[in-house]
């Protein structure tokens, strides 16, 4: 049980019942993304502006478990208003939070050295996905998807 | 203790299987997934290590006389899972596959690809799993044949209404005798009739029926039977092809290779008979030994009696069940009843299958969260993932209340 209230914590039950920018940008200025999750039919539509080098908006819809919600809806705060520098960054800082921690469950009981903690804010409270190593697809869905959309514009 | 009825002893018949003494974060291990995969009695297990250890050798060549036992095992195996079904010549009627889905495509490639041309019409329901869709797609794809679909009643049902127009000008009905998703029990000796009338030939998908609901090919007049050995107590790595000796005897090569000729030449190949010629390479050997032990442990216990223990347990989960979560808990089902099997395909308003399926685990239950391979379905029933909770002859009321107490969990966590 332990375990399972580190998977799910207040913040991400939080971000799974009331989901931060939730729904779509529709205009034609808008980058457009979409993830799936074949395994379990999870989904999700990212749409986002980007102005001057910086993500100025991001609206996330889709259904899914808790964890692909509400680590979408954290990714959306974390990342929005952000430069595509900084973008970049908290997505490779929170792929290396999954991967850190499930090369860290192989391995044994070493600190993960790679992340701080501190750096990802409400992020950190994912942290508990990788101790269930099914759930990380689920963790990462969206995040896999808002690269998909950066890369897919060349940004 | 676990016992419902008289029907089954279901605290003996856990001693049998070895993988039930273990206990999963602590709790004792309810497996309430033997809808995606049954679990073996040491007596399958057993025999397949005894077979490895006393008497493995390649089949159907060797002279010498291990060759010969296990080629004997091989063939026995056939005739004992022909048996099981009532299959009239059990030696020319049961082609072993990889599993259901492998014996699918073999009928699509093979009889289809023989059988069926542009225009041509193959029947389908919409509660199929994919093993019994896409293959027929991929025919559709590479011959143009036209696929028609059966829909639902508002109870989950066969819709019956529309089969004799669906069949009209029909090839093959290919349909499920149980759902995967929804545990309706589809009346196959009727389908096989209508079918029948209307010109075409039935196969029915019989993985989740053949393991739990006694079968009688002949009675109900099926031309083609699929199913898997790991859902029937068996190993993994064997499923078989059911299909009448005339039809399987003028059916074309699947795979070919060793084993499936009688003679090869530079410029041309000749087929040996069926079924060998559906059994290109060395094939499922030990696995066929354990699957006709699955077949004798069944029969020790009777098909009957199996299936009026899951019966009375569905009865018994559907009444729990209706409690639980205020009225915001939907069994994807019919009623409990004689067409309804031990499939219950759960969804709570406010829980995502798969954090029921996480809490479920962390107390010890097995369930399967997800589309369950039945997209169409799931967009039938406008959900998309249902946690699945499946019977096997192990399970008692105990697995039931474990189930109904997670769910109660998932409900006061997300509440």
């Amino acid at each position: 049980m332990a375990d399972l209230e580190e998977l799910y914590r207040e913040i991400i039950l939080d971000h799974y019942r009331s989901p931060r920018n939730r729904g779509e940008l529709t205009d034609e200025a808008a980058l457009r993304a979409e993830g799936f999750n074949p395994l379990c039919g999870d989904e999700i539509l990212i749409t986002l502006h980007v102005d001057h080098g910086v993500l100025s908006d991001i609206k996330i819809s889709g259904q899914g478990c808790s964890i692909s919600q509400s680590s979408a809806s954290l990714m959306s705060a974390a990342v929005k208003g952000k430069s595509l520098d900084e973008v970049r960054q908290i997505i490779a800082t929170f792929k290396t939070l999954m991967t850190v921690h499930e090369a860290q469950l192989e391995d044994g009981d070493a600190e993960p050295e790679a992340v701080d903690l501190r750096k990802l804010g409400e992020l950190a409270a994912l942290q508990g996905v990788v101790k269930f190593p099914m759930r990380i697809k689920c963790a990462t869905l969206g995040w896999n998807t808002l690269t998909q959309c950066l890369d897919d514009a060349s940004l | 203790m676990a016992t419902v009825s008289g029907t089954l002893d279901v605290n003996a018949i856990r001693r049998d299987f070895p993988l039930l003494e273990r206990q999963s974060h602590g709790h004792r291990l309810s497996y309430l997934d033997s809808g995606a995969s049954s679990l073996p009695p040491h007596a399958v297990v057993e025999a397949m290590a005894t077979y490895y250890e006393t008497t493995h050798a390649n089949v159907h060549r060797g002279v010498y006389e291990t060759a010969e036992e296990a080629t004997r095992l091989y063939e026995d195996a056939r005739r004992t899972v022909g048996r099981f079904l009532g299959a009239s010549h059990p030696t020319r009627e049961i082609a072993f596959t990889k599993n259901t889905t492998e014996a699918i495509n073999l009928l699509a490639h093979s009889w289809g690809g023989a059988n069926l041309g542009e225009g041509d019409v193959v029947v389908l329901s919409i509660m199929e799993h994919h093993a019994n869709i896409v293959p027929w797609q991929m025919l559709a794809a590479a011959k143009g044949i036209e696929l028609r679909w059966l829909g639902l009643t508002d109870e989950l049902r066969l819709d019956l209404d529309g089969l004799d127009e669906a069949l009209d000008g029909a090839k093959l009905l290919s349909i499920t005798a149980m759902s995967n998703v929804l545990g309706t029990i589809n009346p196959i000796g009727d389908l096989a009739r209508a079918a029948h009338d209307a010109g075409a030939l039935i196969h029915v998908d019989g993985a989740q029926a053949v393991p739990h609901l006694p079968t009688d090919v002949v009675a109900s007049e099926l031309d083609f039977l699929s199913f898997s050995g790991h859902k029937m107590l068996g190993p993994t790595g064997i499923g078989v092809l059911y299909g009448k000796a005339e039809l399987l005897a003028a059916m074309p090569p699947f795979l070919g290779g060793g084993g499936m000729i009688l003679d090869v030449r530079t410029d041309r190949f000749t087929a040996a008979e069926a079924p060998q010629r559906f059994e290109a390479g060395t094939p499922p050997i030990a696995e066929a030994v354990g699957l006709a032990e699955a077949v004798r442990y069944i029969d020790s216990i009777g098909i009957t009696s199996i299936r009026a223990h899951e019966l009375e347990l569905t009865s018994y989960a559907l009444d729990a069940l209706d409690g639980v979560a205020n009225g915001h808990l939907t069994v994807h089902g019919p009623p409990a009843g004689p067409d309804r099997g031990g499939v219950l395909s759960i969804t709570l308003d406010d829980v995502h299958a798969h954090d029921v399926a996480q809490i479920l685990d962390s107390v010890g239950v097995c369930v399967r969260p997800g589309h369950h391979c039945a997209k169409p379905l799931m967009r039938h029933l406008g959900v998309q993932a249902t946690a699945r909770a499946s019977f096997g002859l192990y399970n008692g009321t105990d697995d039931v209340d474990a189930l109904v107490e997670g769910l109660e969990q998932a409900t006061t966590l997300f509440g």
